[in-house]
């Protein structure tokens, strides 16, 4: 058994030819085995030399056309993929795209994703009871008049809407009567509102049935409470502590929520992380939601080709779309960008700008019939005289 | 001999100006017919002799040279009047818009103009920066009165695709073409960087055509039909239009017919020369053929996939290349590809004749252009070819000497591209070594069948030959099937084992397998091992040997390895080397001590731990060998021990076939319940769903539950005596749900994910009732394929089967698309020396190439290094 000194010193010596990762796992699993099966001086340099020589040996090779192979990497799979759309995800019955479908959204850069989903970690206070955990669902879940009325509908001739409150659904919420009235008094056009019971009747003053028909659809969607854009939160418990589930999203304002730990929670809309993290957010989660997609679906692709991708995408501090209004859009050849999309637009905004193309990408050097510049292409040699 | 080729070093775009389109021109076009009634071309027609060769034989008037050496040469027609380029006419409009309709400015101070230029300089070269600050620019002049005559501002409508009007006030009027050029020729070249235009090659006011160039016939070939009958190209229909209006246009004016005439003269000129750039523009009825075709002019010609772009430009066709059939041949190393013989005759690699190989080339010469391996052609010193033919066969051989190049044909041992498509991957092409075999296929290795995802149920695959010495090494070194094995997307093998030979496997190896030495002496003198791997001394005393024993034979002396097998059964305490299922594998120093050799050891794509071991440990050589001789050593074994399956493999006894009965009794109780208690309006219903969803999920979850549980009872009778579970279980082939498919039921049909309640209204078929939700009528299949499907439950299982088939198309499409794009936006990526990821305008992507500079083929399952591998490996050399 060695002393554990004379293995750091040993790392300590390697530190320039290993990264910091496999120095610390080096370290780690060393203590580990010379515990177990009391290595001696000469197994441990031979062990840190193999794994520089391993580290050594598994570096890519420079002109490596690493952006072919990770795009290959993640569009091969794409046939195996399911086109399912819906899924259920685990937790009780929250929708996400799953899939192909939402590979292709994150690729895309979509503005708008198809299930956006919030998952809200909360504080240490917060995060072990289930009371605490509602509280904060109730801050979150959007409520809309419609989902705590019993009906509504349009009073025509007398020009107003009625609405029957639901008491239990009323008290769940911990909305009250006067809560509600003047909530709704902030919409425009309201006039007056009258409670009878469990009926309100809102008049909207003199207004044509086409009008009252769009009031009601207003009335009908007025954000009583909650986080705007957030239709539904779930709890779930994961192991000690509870967890939120949203369908729909919105980080910024479920941040400003006490007893919402900062740290952890997490969107999956690309775009609002960016918003409300920052870009460096964006790529990590680029990053995570295609891993986690990929897996979900057990299909293995290495997470540096995910990684190139997000990188290439967040490089330029926003995210770009892969396609014709992003990366492929931008490219500094002429010929690369029509011969992806929109071939004679491109052309005859070359032409006016008087454009000029270095002809120092793939597509172009093939067009013009030169090889290219990436791999053996990209190594010239100089004969001896 | 050897040329320096020419690099082109980049390519500048512009605009073409009305003189440089004279200057270019041979002839100006002015008859607006073809040829003559006895086929012979107009003069200063369109198909006049003077703008190139399509018929062979004659030659070109202009440059004297004949068909296919001419390349063509432009002519030009002269428009009566100006139009606009229907390419241009937005930005036509935008300059039109920011600049003075007096002076011809651009509408910004000089405050502005220095701003603007600044921000010019800052911008980084791209396209997009640039267009983005001068969009601004544009804008915001598009918005001022002009800071330098003052004159009041108009505004300018674009009515697309080309019309323009200014307006001001609640006067409209429209500018015409005239108008236009005669704004934009005002304005000053000093303005020209702040509107976007390159003034080196391009002026505003060429954007309004005056003259318009002519194509050279061989760009607008015309063919002849059988009948003898021309045929025009679209292009030369076009212009044939084009002149004709513009010569009536002339005519008009100058017989100075009335303004209103000339204009709509002059506004379908403007319609042929828009159609004749775009026939898709909106806004305007495409031009069409005679025959109601829609004409296909230049833009339809560059873009889409059918386009110059795409199909003609970056796809190019190639020579020495050849395409057949493909079937599997076990006994042609994974490096290899059986080549038939009429392919290698055909196929030629172009070979120096130098003092060393003299001999040998006359040899294959004197073979002849019929007997592989011969000689297609020679070249001689001079340059002369000459053909090789059975009759002077022997004369060419004796007149080779040094400094010829023989076109030697395709032999044995030389390097090919092998390609299936779709090449999805860059393992869809990789280098394999010819086997000029008879018969008429490609042969094919089987454990290479998984990288280009082939079968042999009539896939064919195409083969390239490369000319050069530079580029059969360069494909020999990189491209190599052994330097492919493990997979670029995740680290791991995609080349192995697969089917029988994983079956075959565990057959051989086994505990209780044993072979009598005869045997085992033949299968390895069948697989070529025999004296390779092991002497012929190993027979004598040995009577009996162990599968084990057998495969050992083939492992690395040094290789010490413990495992998991596929058929592992994941007991709650594993026993390590004492697995009482013989599911635990050691290796030690080469010998296989415990275990049985299955799918998780040299399984094709499925994270197979010693195939994996031996290529990354001992290199590619070692594991293009071990697969070799693995795969036919089993191929022997399993043909002396037998592996099928029939029916009877799924057979379940009596009393397992009543507990499966009871078990679906049973659910279909369950859920008659469940359906009674939601009529009743018992049921409680799940947060966040409707009723009726809560009711479906619990009938879902309980039907899943009860085809588990019938699967359950029918996997206890099949055990590994039956030869469908021992491929289930291996991973060679299935899984034991297909098996409880076969055996016990199908369960649940669904289609998006639902049970099946469409086709009639509130019932799925008409032999149930309206709003029958029981399990028999939303399609559960309780019958196994063993006992066969009842008519309802067969439908219902085409409906199932449908949406699979519907979805396979859809997603072909979108993923084919995807990886369209991901490919263009990324493949311009390389690694730089210093290791980081840079693309081709030298923007930095990544510092460090995936953070820690580690090649992904080249990790172990994703890590840089395996230490505890390493560990392993030191501790074990130890206790020797």
């Amino acid at each position: 058994m060695v002393d554990t000194s004379f293995i750091d010193a040993q790392l300590e010596n390697q530190r320039e030819n290993l990264t910091q990762f496999i120095v610390d796992k080096l370290k780690d699993k060393l203590y580990m085995a010379n515990e177990k099966y009391s290595l001696s001086e000469d197994e441990v340099s031979s062990i840190i030399e193999d794994s520089t020589k391993a580290y050594e040996h598994s570096l890519v090779d420079p002109g490596e056309a690493v952006g072919t192979v990770a795009a290959q990497s993640l569009g091969e799979p794409g046939t195996q993929m399911t086109l399912n759309t819906f899924h259920y995800a685990g937790v009780a019955d929250i929708n996400v795209t799953l899939g192909l479908p939402r590979i292709i959204e994150i690729v895309d850069a979509r503005k708008d994703p198809d299930t956006p989903v919030m998952r809200i970690y909360l504080n240490e206070e917060s995060r072990g009871s289930r009371e605490k955990a509602e509280e904060i669902v109730k801050e979150i879940e959007g409520t809309t008049i419609e989902s705590i009325s019993k009906s509504m509908k349009i009073d025509v001739i007398n020009m107003s809407i009625v609405v029957e409150l639901d008491n239990y659904k009323m008290e769940k919420q911990g909305l009250t009567i006067g809560d509600i009235k003047e909530k709704l008094y902030k919409l425009k056009k309201v006039e007056s509102i009258e409670d009878e019971d469990n009926f309100l009747t809102l008049k909207a003053g003199d207004v044509s049935l086409m009008e009252i028909r769009k009031f009601f659809n207003r009335v009908r969607s007025h954000q009583l409470k909650g986080i705007k854009s957030v239709k539904r939160a779930l709890i779930k418990k994961e192991g000690e502590e509870y967890v939120i589930y949203t369908e729909g999203s919105n980080l910024g304002e479920a941040f400003k929520i006490p007893g919402v730990d900062l740290t952890r929670s997490i969107s999956n809309d690309i775009h609002e992380i960016q918003r409300v993290l920052g870009i460096e957010a964006a790529r990590r989660s680029i990053v995570d939601e295609i891993k986690k997609t990929l897996e979900e679906q057990g299909l293995e692709v290495d997470i540096r080709h995910i990684m190139l991708l997000a990188d290439l995408m967040t490089m330029e501090g926003e995210i770009k779309q892969i396609g014709r209004h992003g990366i492929s859009g931008e490219k500094s050849s002429i010929l690369a960008r029509a011969s992806f999309e929109v071939t004679t637009n491109h052309l005859m905004k070359a032409a006016k700008f008087g454009e000029i193309d270095p002809l120092s990408g793939v597509t172009e050097n093939v067009i013009i019939g030169q090889p290219i510049p990436l791999g053996t292409g990209n190594v010239k040699l100089i004969m001896k005289k | 001999m050897f040329k320096v080729p020419k690099v082109i070093d980049k390519i500048q775009f512009g605009v073409l100006s009305p003189d440089d389109v004279r200057k270019m021109s041979v002839l100006r076009v002015i008859t607006a017919d073809t040829y003559d009634d006895d086929g012979y071309p107009i003069e200063k027609g369109l198909m006049d002799q003077r703008l190139g060769v399509i018929d062979p034989g004659l030659k070109c008037k202009t440059c004297g040279q004949k068909f296919g050496d001419c390349s063509g040469h432009f002519g030009h027609i002269e428009l009566a009047r100006p139009v606009i380029h229907v390419g241009h006419a937005k930005d036509v409009h935008k300059i039109l818009k920011s600049v003075c309709r007096d002076c011809g400015k651009l509408k910004l101070d000089d405050a502005q103009r220095q701003h603007y230029r600044e921000q010019l300089e800052q911008t980084s070269d791209r396209l997009k920066s640039k267009e983005t600050v001068i969009k601004e620019g544009m804008d915001k002049a598009a918005k001022s009165v002009c800071p330098w005559c003052g004159s009041d501002k108009r505004n300018i409508k674009f009515e697309k695709p080309y019309t323009f009007y200014e307006e001001w006030d609640e006067e409209r009027n429209k500018l015409t073409p005239i108008d236009v050029r005669e704004r934009l020729e005002k304005i000053p070249v000093e303005d020209y960087d702040l509107i976007g235009v390159n003034k080196d090659v391009s002026k505003p006011e060429w954007m309004v055509l005056t003259v318009l160039p002519v194509p050279p016939v061989t760009v607008r070939p015309s063919i002849t039909l059988e009948s003898s009958v021309r045929s025009e190209d679209d292009l030369t229909h076009k212009l044939v239009d084009i002149i004709r209006i513009n010569q009536r246009l002339r005519e008009n004016i100058d017989a100075g017919a009335p303004q209103l005439i000339v204009e709509d003269l002059w506004e379908l000129l403007q319609y042929h020369v828009t159609t004749y750039f775009n026939n898709s523009t909106s806004g305007i009825p495409p031009a069409r053929h005679r025959s109601g075709r829609i004409l296909k002019t230049i833009s339809q010609r560059l873009s889409g996939k059918e386009g110059r772009f795409r199909s003609n430009l970056s796809g190019k066709r190639v020579d020495f290349s050849a395409r057949t059939v493909v079937s599997p041949d076990p006994y042609i190393s994974i490096n290899e590809v059986g080549v038939p013989e009429f392919v290698a005759c055909e196929l030629t690699v172009p070979e120096r004749v130098t003092a060393n190989n003299l001999e040998e080339m006359k040899k294959i010469v004197r073979n002849g252009p019929n007997k592989n391996p011969g000689a297609n052609y020679i070249i001689r010193s001079d340059g002369r070819r000459k053909k090789i033919t059975d009759t002077t066969k022997d004369d060419v051989a004796e007149e080779l000497d040094v400094g010829f190049t023989v076109e030697r044909q395709l032999r044995d041992g030389d390097i090919v591209l092998f390609n299936r498509q779709p090449s999805l991957h860059r393992l869809s092409i990789m280098a394999h070594e010819v086997r000029v075999m008879p018969y008429k296929t490609f042969r094919l290795n089987l454990c290479v069948c998984p990288p280009y995802n082939a079968d042999f149920d009539g896939d064919e695959m195409n083969l390239h030959l490369p000319q050069t010495e530079e580029a059969r090494s360069e494909a020999g070194i990189i491209m190599k099937v052994q330097e492919n094995i493990i997979s670029p997307r995740y680290g791991e093998p995609v080349i192995g084992g697969m089917q029988d030979y994983i079956s075959g496997a565990y057959l051989m190896t086994r505990d209780g397998s044993e072979f009598p030495a005869e045997e085992v002496q033949e299968s390895f003198y069948e697989s070529g091992l025999l004296q390779n791997k092991i002497e012929v001394d190993a027979f004598n005393e040995r009577k009996v040997w162990t599968g084990k024993e057998l495969f050992e034979v083939l492992l690395p002396k040094d290789l010490s390895l413990e495992f998991r097998s596929k058929a592992c059964r994941k007991c709650e305490k594993c026993e390590f080397e004492n697995c009482k299922y013989d599911n635990y594998v050691v290796i030690k120093e080469g010998k296989l001590l415990k275990g049985v050799i299955d799918g998780a050891a040299f399984k094709a794509r499925s994270s197979c731990k010693l195939l994996d071991k031996i290529v990354k440990d001992y290199g590619s050589d070692e594991g293009r060998e071990f697969l070799d001789s693995v795969t036919k050593l089993i191929i022997s074994i399993i043909m002396k021990v037998g592996l099928t399956t029939g029916i009877d493999d799924v057979d379940i006894p009596e009393e397992g076939l009543e507990r499966i009965d009871e078990i679906l009794e049973n659910a279909h109780n369950k859920v008659l319940e469940n359906i009674e208690a939601y009529n009743r309006g018992e049921l409680e219903k799940q947060p966040g769903q409707t009723l009726e969803d809560t009711l479906e999920n619990r009938i879902m979850a309980e039907l899943a539950k009860a085809r588990d549980n019938a699967g359950a009872a029918a996997e206890k009778y099949l055990g590994m005596k039956r030869h469908a579970v021992i491929m289930a279980k291996t991973g060679a082939k299935g899984n034991m749900l297909d098996l409880t498919q076969m055996a016990a039921c199908l369960g649940q049909m669904t289609v998006r994910g639902k049970r099946l309640h469409r086709g009639y209204q509130e019932r799925s078929l008409p032999h149930f009732k309206p709003g029958d939700r029981s399990a028999k009528a939303r399609g559960f299949v309780s019958s196994s394929y063993r006992k066969g499907l009842s008519p309802t439950e067969f439908f219902f299982h085409s409906m199932g089967g449908r949406e699979g088939l519907v979805d396979t198309a859809v997603r072909t499409a979108q993923s084919g698309y995807m990886q369209r794009r991901l490919i263009n936006a990324l493949q311009d990526l390389k690694v730089e020396k210093d290791r980081s990821v840079r693309d081709n305008s030298n923007n930095i992507i990544q510092f460090e190439y995936g953070e820690d500079g580690v090649d992904p083929s080249r990790s172990s399952y994703g890590e840089a290094v395996d230490i505890d591998w390493i560990i392993h490996k030191t501790v074990t050399m130890r206790k020797e």
